[in-house]
């Protein structure tokens, strides 16, 4: 049987060479395997569809939507009270975004931006209340370094049990959200309650020394530095330093990262110090710059909002400058349609709507179709 | 009478963007034969298997089952028309038992019951021992050893009813002796009338039980030849397509100065295992120590430890006479070990970022590379311009991602930075896997290239070819522990064969 | 005695929410899909069920909408992550972002009020006599029996079923589920639809059963608990029960030692279940260390077939 199938069969490789068959062409949807470049109108489309499903919300609660957008416009940018207002949220949302962002350059799922916020809002504030009479110039320093702190060590209460124990950070990190939260209604409601508040939850005002100081009389404060400071560390660090590079391999292929002497846990700790300590700063200058004292309530989110400003922003420090700046006008627009009768989740809305289609945009930026068989 | 092929390919093309993977293949198997697919790695047998199995379409031609044209869309296409495909890694789930993951995908009865179950378990357990496959229905397969596996693998495909089994590599994670218990296994699925077609690079199982052969190169099918009318060297020849001489190896001058000594090497490796159990080497200036072996016996873990990356038990390491207390890998850097890793994506380069980066990860702490806690970026662009133009690495820009790269130019990249730290000692795992010829020859111009330059190369293969080809000795690694020694001139295949399927040399064997 | 029973009692209305939710997602995560937007979810399944029942007076309609809510977002997150495959965990905290922001806002002209119907009480009278059994099952309502059918239903689908050995099969290896002709990604969007439907459910529970009334944010944190009590219950339904009313107990124990007068501020039993949560992973991680956790091994990574490696 198997010699009279073999003379047939020897030379079947080459019998049909000449014959070629094309297959009828198809179009196909793929993916890029291994761009991700996205195009530059993508993400303005995606605030547009943002803006247009939540017109349907708006207009279903009976308001009319383009009244309310043009309202939230120039409530946040059309006017100079409105536009410094904007760039006050702004501080906040880039310290944040860019401790955030640095933590998703190595992969790690930080959003505790908002637990490590109030933390440094609340070392900032016990400084004021157990050394009251310190000169500005002591106290403002110290009130700095507690809030840098005090985020630092709220942000490393994620990643020691990330190191050391595997466990997830996006559920400690939030965790702990809830527990920061928690620690300051105890605060202000508690030992901290300002005796002449008249029942208000908040610490008592912060005196001039213990203030950070404002720009001309608006209420610009000098937190913008720290913001630019940090953006532009940022940048620096992760273009020219050692430091930056080996985050760069860790956030690339930890495993490469491994390979080349680098200790992961080590840097984890310190990334999570930094990303922490700068959520930590913001609290602190919330506190010190804005609302002069501790109180309910203190951040609308900010630490949420800035997780939605470093991916939008896809980690990069330009972009999160422009991000952080759209998402503080945002958040002052909410407040401005509150006028008419809107809630200020209205804003709350819009961002996550905004961050849905970004990253849907995203992937859909890496959509190829061409013809196929 | 049956049709006299069970299965035809005619004209067949598969493109992956620009690749072309294969090009106008026709292929036939007839009803009842063993046939195998024989080329090198990287000639276009898997994909040509994967178009039959359902994984991958065609771009163009014409696949024919018992002479009838068909659309193989899926896997279950595949098996429908009784085509069933053991792949080289394995499609079981590990979690599930054996016989789960064979009734698996089967769509009669929602409800499973015991009784039910024991009723399947039944049915598996008669297929299996009619064609002498020995398996354990009842264990999960993460249990189960690499052959095992493959066997429940094989019960699997056929249970569900094929009569055209597809096998891609089957041996290439096999020892020699599991290997025997396959090729019998084979047969006597001839026997019963069944299709065998399988996929290897091994010239002498081809000889010893396939009835015919046909060769593939470069994505082309060659030749369809019949067993008893060829012969080794003719195959070997249309395989690589010249006379398989081998790189050319100077002899050795008398080996210097040990470089590595280990002693009494112990690696536990997680889950209660021990992966290296006491092993003893040397390794001197200008010799390579080959490492021959099935995969997944302990070389990847020594492989780890000397590099620092994986902590040891017990035992010692010496680098140049001087002790490592604790694994480091700062420690194996700065000693002077270089290591090319197993799988070059996974853990030698980092993907996404571009050349100049990716030269950089072990000597970024060099003076020479950053000063003050910053990188010296202009010298280091000149620096890793220079590396590409000397080893001929063909990228874009030096920002390109790397895994935008070939598999080629990926792992050139690789050894231009690990060639350029100057090693004292080079531990290559696998440096030649899915690599092509041109590609391979080079790794290994390189690596005798150290030796010649007085530097010590552990290479680690799977490849016996290129471990008797390069080595001055051979270790063979079974079971974690090193079971036989010989010096390149008492080296021959049969007794390394037995010593990878565990048996222990003969005390007094052992080579200088 | 008394003390335990109530406490039981307590646990099984505090944990019922939470339940609903574990299951969910462990349907989901069994298909080896994440799903974060759990507390997104759940406020969006308690907000569209406050919206409903106060519309329509009528629980069963409430739960409808609960149920629609979580098919809408459930489709929206399937196609997000099998179809588009984008980030999964960005994917879920957009859900969760949205969710919050979008729930607060539809809920605020309703938030406070009481709901006009409750869910009905399936009463038990021969149980009363029966000591423990008789205070706790004699008056449960309806959707906390249901949690029952799906705990008993879910264990029985999984490891008694065809689909379910499917379903185990696709969360470890999509790539052998693939080849055995199992539709990966119809599977997968069925899975999240369903799931993050009963995690909407969840909500409503809350909502029906547990609080009065709507309030912005009224889940805090219930969902990202869930999340974490996958974990716990290592991804099978018995052991979710189990793990739900643990955290029940947590909950309902903090309101007991208030109620005691204990001069412990309220602030810091409220924070019981936060940090247990934490202390909980890192005993489990630090007991599992180099052990299999019994996630499905494909969890988080999007399946493509025509993959080169």
């Amino acid at each position: 049987m198997n010699g009279k199938a073999s003379a047939a069969g020897t030379e079947v490789g080459r019998a049909g060479g000449a014959r070629r068959r094309t297959a009828v062409p198809r179009l196909a949807i793929e993916f890029d395997p291994v761009s991700d470049r996205v195009p530059w109108w993508m993400p303005i489309a995606a605030v547009l569809a943002a803006l247009a499903v939540c017109a349907a919300f708006i207009a279903a609660n009976g308001l009319d939507p383009l009244a309310v957008y043009r309202k939230m416009l120039t409530g946040a940018f059309g006017t100079r009270f409105g536009l410094t207002e904007t760039l006050v949220k702004t501080i906040p949302l880039l310290l944040c975004g860019v401790g955030v962002a640095i933590a998703y350059r190595i992969s790690f799922w930080n959003i505790g931006a908002e637990g490590q916020f109030l933390a440094g809002a609340m070392a900032a504030t016990a400084v004021t209340i157990y050394w009251p009479d310190l000169p500005a110039a002591a106290s403002l320093p110290l009130m700095t370094l507690a809030g840098i702190a005090a985020g630092g060590v709220w942000g490393l209460m994620t990643a020691v049990p990330r190191a050391y124990f595997r466990v997830s950070e996006l559920i400690s990190s939030l965790m702990l959200n809830y527990v920061a939260m928690l620690l300051l209604d105890y605060f202000v409601f508690g030992p901290w309650r300002d005796p002449g508040g008249l029942n208000f939850p908040g610490s008592p005002m912060f005196t001039a020394s213990q203030s950070l100081p404002a720009f001309g009389g608006t209420r610009l404060h000098f937190g913008l530095v720290f913001a630019i400071a940090a953006v532009l560390l940022y940048a620096f660090l992760f273009r020219c330093t050692r430091w930056g590079y080996e985050l760069r391999l860790i956030g690339s292929n930890p495993e490469a990262a491994r390979n080349a002497g680098i200790r992961l846990n080590r840097h984890l700790l310190l990334v999570m110090l930094a990303s922490g300590g700068l959520a930590g700063l913001a609290g602190m200058a919330e506190v010190s710059g804005v609302a002069h004292r501790l109180m309910y309530g203190i951040s609308p989110g900010y630490g949420y909002t800035a997780i939605i400003v470093a991916w939008i922003a896809r980690l990069h420090p330009l972009g999160l400058v422009v991000s952080a700046f759209l998402f503080g006008g945002l958040i002052v627009g909410g407040y401005s349609v509150q006028t008419i009768g809107l809630p200020s989740s209205t804003s709350e809305m819009l961002q996550g709507a905004v961050l849905f289609f970004v990253i849907a945009g995203a992937a859909l930026g890496r959509v190829r179709i061409r013809r196929a068989g | 009478m049956t049709l006299p092929y069970a299965l035809e390919m005619r004209g067949i093309r598969k493109q992956f963007g620009s690749l072309v993977a294969n090009d106008d293949v026709d292929f036939a198997a007839k009803t009842g034969e063993v046939h195998a697919l024989l080329g090198e790695n990287g000639a276009g047998k898997s994909t040509l298997m994967c178009m039959l199995s359902g994984v991958y379409r065609p771009t163009a031609g014409d696949i024919l089952i018992r002479g009838r044209k068909v659309s193989i869309r899926s896997p279950k296409d595949a098996l429908a028309l009784g085509v069933g495909m053991v792949f080289q890694q394995f499609r079981l789930v590990p979690t599930l038992t054996a016989a789960e993951n064979i009734i698996l995908g089967e769509k009669s009865s929602v409800w499973r019951g015991a009784s039910w179950m024991r009723r399947k378990t039944e049915e598996i357990t008669a297929v299996a021992e009619r064609f002498g496959l020995g398996i354990t229905v009842d264990r999960p397969v993460w249990q189960m050893s690499v052959g095992e596996q493959q066997r429940v693998e094989i019960v699997k495909v056929l249970y569900r009813g094929a009569d055209i089994i597809l096998l891609d590599e089957p041996t290439s994670v096999l020892t020699p002796g599991e290997a025997d218990r396959l090729f019998e296994t084979l047969l006597k699925l001839r026997a019963a009338g069944k299709t065998v077609i399988l996929t290897t690079h091994k010239l002498r199982e081809v000889m010893a039980f396939a009835d015919r052969i046909s060769v593939m190169r470069k994505g082309r099918m060659l030749k369809t030849l019949n067993r008893l009318e060829t012969n080794e060297r003719e195959l070997a020849q249309l395989m690589v397509g010249r006379n398989a001489t081998g790189a050319v190896r100077p002899e050795a001058g008398t080996p210097g100065k040990p470089l590595l000594e280990v002693e009494g090497l112990t690696v536990e490796a997680g889950r209660g295992r021990t992966a290296v159990r006491g092993v003893s080497f040397t390794v001197r200036e200008g010799e390579i120590v080959g490492i021959a072996g099935v995969a997944g016996n302990g070389q990847s873990e020594l492989a780890e430890a000397l590099a620092g990356l994986q902590a040891w038990s017990a035992g010692t390491i010496r680098v140049c006479g001087r002790e490592w207390k604790r694994a480091s890998v700062r420690t194996a850097i700065e000693s002077g070990v270089s290591l090319v890793p197993e799988n070059r994506m996974k853990s030698g380069l980092a993907g996404s970022l571009g050349i100049v980066d990716n030269l950089l990860m072990k000597t970024y702490r060099e003076p020479e590379r950053s000063r003050f806690g910053l990188l010296r970026g202009r010298r280091n662009r000149e620096w890793a311009r220079s590396l590409v133009e000397r080893f001929d690495i063909r990228a874009t820009g030096l920002d390109t991602p790397v895994r935008q790269l070939s598999g080629g130019n990926q792992q050139k990249l690789l050894l231009a930075r690990e060639v350029d730290r100057d090693p004292k000692l080079m531990i290559a795992v696998h440096p030649t896997q899915g690599l092509d010829i041109g590609a391979t020859e080079s790794v290994h111009r390189l690596l005798l290239g150290l030796r010649a330059s007085g530097r010590g190369v552990l290479l680690i293969s799977e490849d016996l070819d290129e471990v008797m080809q390069l080595s001055d000795r051979i270790l063979v690694m079974s079971g974690g522990s090193i079971v036989g020694e010989m010096s390149r001139e008492n080296a021959d295949r049969e007794r390394i064969g037995l010593y990878m399927a565990g048996l222990r040399a003969v005390p007094g064997e052992a080579a200088s | 005695m008394e003390m335990i029973i109530q406490i039981a009692a307590a646990a099984m209305s505090a944990g019922t929410p939470l339940l609903f939710a574990v299951l969910g997602g462990l349907l989901i995560e069994r298909s080896g899909i994440i799903q974060l937007g759990a507390e997104g979810v759940m406020l969006m399944g308690a907000v569209a069920a406050a919206l409903c029942c106060i519309r329509t007076g009528s629980p069963a309609a409430a739960l409808a909408a609960a149920l629609a809510v979580g098919a809408t977002l459930g489709l929206l997150h399937a196609f997000l992550t099998v179809s588009l495959r984008v980030n999964q965990i960005v994917s879920g905290l957009a859900l969760t972002l949205f969710g919050s922001g979008l729930s607060a806002f539809l809920g605020r002209s309703i938030a406070g009020q009481p709901m006009p119907g409750a869910v009905p009480k399936l009463d038990l009278p021969f149980l009363e006599p029966v000591p423990a059994a008789g205070d706790l099952f004699a008056h449960l309502d309806a959707l906390t029996w249901l949690s029952f059918a799906l705990v008993i239903g879910m264990h029985l689908y999984l490891y008694r079923t065809s689909w379910g050995l499917h379903l185990r099969a696709l969360g470890d290896s999509p790539q052998t589920a693939d080849v055995m002709g199992i539709p990966v990604a119809a599977f997968r969007y069925g899975c999240v639809i369903a799931g993050t439907m009963l995690i909407a459910l969840g909500g409503a529970d809350l909502l029906l059963v547990y609080a009065p009334a709507w309030i912005e944010d009224m889940t805090a944190g219930r969902g990202w608990i869930a999340v974490a009590l996958i974990i716990f219950a290592r991804w099978n339904p018995l052991r979710a029960l189990l793990a739900a009313y643990f955290f029940g107990a947590l909950d309902a124990l903090g309101f007991r030692i208030q109620l005691i007068g204990s001069d412990i501020p309220s602030y810091f039993l409220k924070m019981i279940p936060y940090v247990v949560t934490i202390l909980m992973l890192m005993y489990l991680g630090w007991r599992n260390r180099g052990k299999p956790s019994g996630a499905p091994e494909s969890l988080g990574v999007p399946y493509i077939r025509e993959q080169r490696l």
